[in-house]
């Protein structure tokens, strides 16, 4: 199943400088293990000891996954995948 | 260095001051390439803290599509410290990862007299930058040539 995943610029150094690029997967985790096959190195932007980056946000569509079952977030053919740094600080 | 008009200033400065004792946080955006700050961006702190600020998850989402349809990207970014110094926090620098935006801080712990400085957070790394405030951008110089030297 092929979704399109939107890719910050801070992350893009990883994707040649692509916006967008395109991964397959049936949950979040699979979508991220293909991504990391194609463009190496964003796993490990992305997710720690097996959960989702604190300083990333990620959204299938318009929902924050972190309400949808984290990185077990269910993905369907033709779903967006948002990537986006959370803005934060003290 | 950042070039940025005066009205933006005093509208960071103005929603500093309204959320204190909480940070205030939000966006300056600007045509993508630019490095111009064009479109104020007043974000709620979901933290709602005195310590710690955080754009609601929602609506980041929202912020960046927008900011997509219009070629914008976020050139400004900025937060209040309420209490210290308008310098980054150990956390501001943890979360930030917007290698080409100015990370602008207000302080408001002084009631009469508020802080601004703007810095460049990349890769862990803080570097101060200057800022000229100026009228109108239209008037503003813009090569490094035709900038005088400021003692």
């Amino acid at each position: 199943m092929a979704v399109t995943v939107s890719i910050p610029t801070i992350l893009r150094t990883h994707t040649g400088g692509e916006k967008t690029v395109s991964a397959a997967g049936a949950t979040l985790a699979e979508v991220i293990d293909n991504l990391e096959a194609n463009h190496g190195g964003l796993k490990a932007r992305l997710v720690k000891d097996g959960t989702l980056h604190r300083f990333v946000n990620v959204y299938v569509n318009d929902e924050d996954v972190r309400f949808a079952g984290g990185l077990e977030a269910k993905v369907a053919d033709g779903d967006n995948v948002t990537i986006l740094p959370a803005v934060a600080g003290g | 260095m950042l070039q940025i008009r005066r009205d933006l200033v005093d509208a960071m400065v103005a929603h500093a001051r309204r959320d204190h004792p909480d940070e205030a946080c939000g966006v300056i955006a600007g045509p993508e390439g630019s490095d111009r700050p064009e479109r104020f961006i007043p974000m709620l702190n979901a933290a709602r803290s005195p310590t710690f600020y955080e754009f609601d998850s929602t609506d980041l989402l929202r912020l960046y599509r927008d900011m997509d349809s219009r070629d914008e990207v976020p050139v400004v970014i900025y937060h209040s410290h309420t209490a210290t110094e308008a310098y980054p926090s150990r956390t501001d620098i943890s979360y930030a990862s917007e290698p080409d935006a100015h990370y602008v801080l207000v302080s408001t712990r002084d009631p009469e007299v508020h802080e601004l400085r703007s810095y460049r957070i990349v890769d862990g790394v803080v570097t101060e930058e200057p800022v000229e405030v100026v009228e109108s951008y239209r008037f503003a110089h813009t090569g490094p040539d035709d900038v005088p030297e400021r003692g």
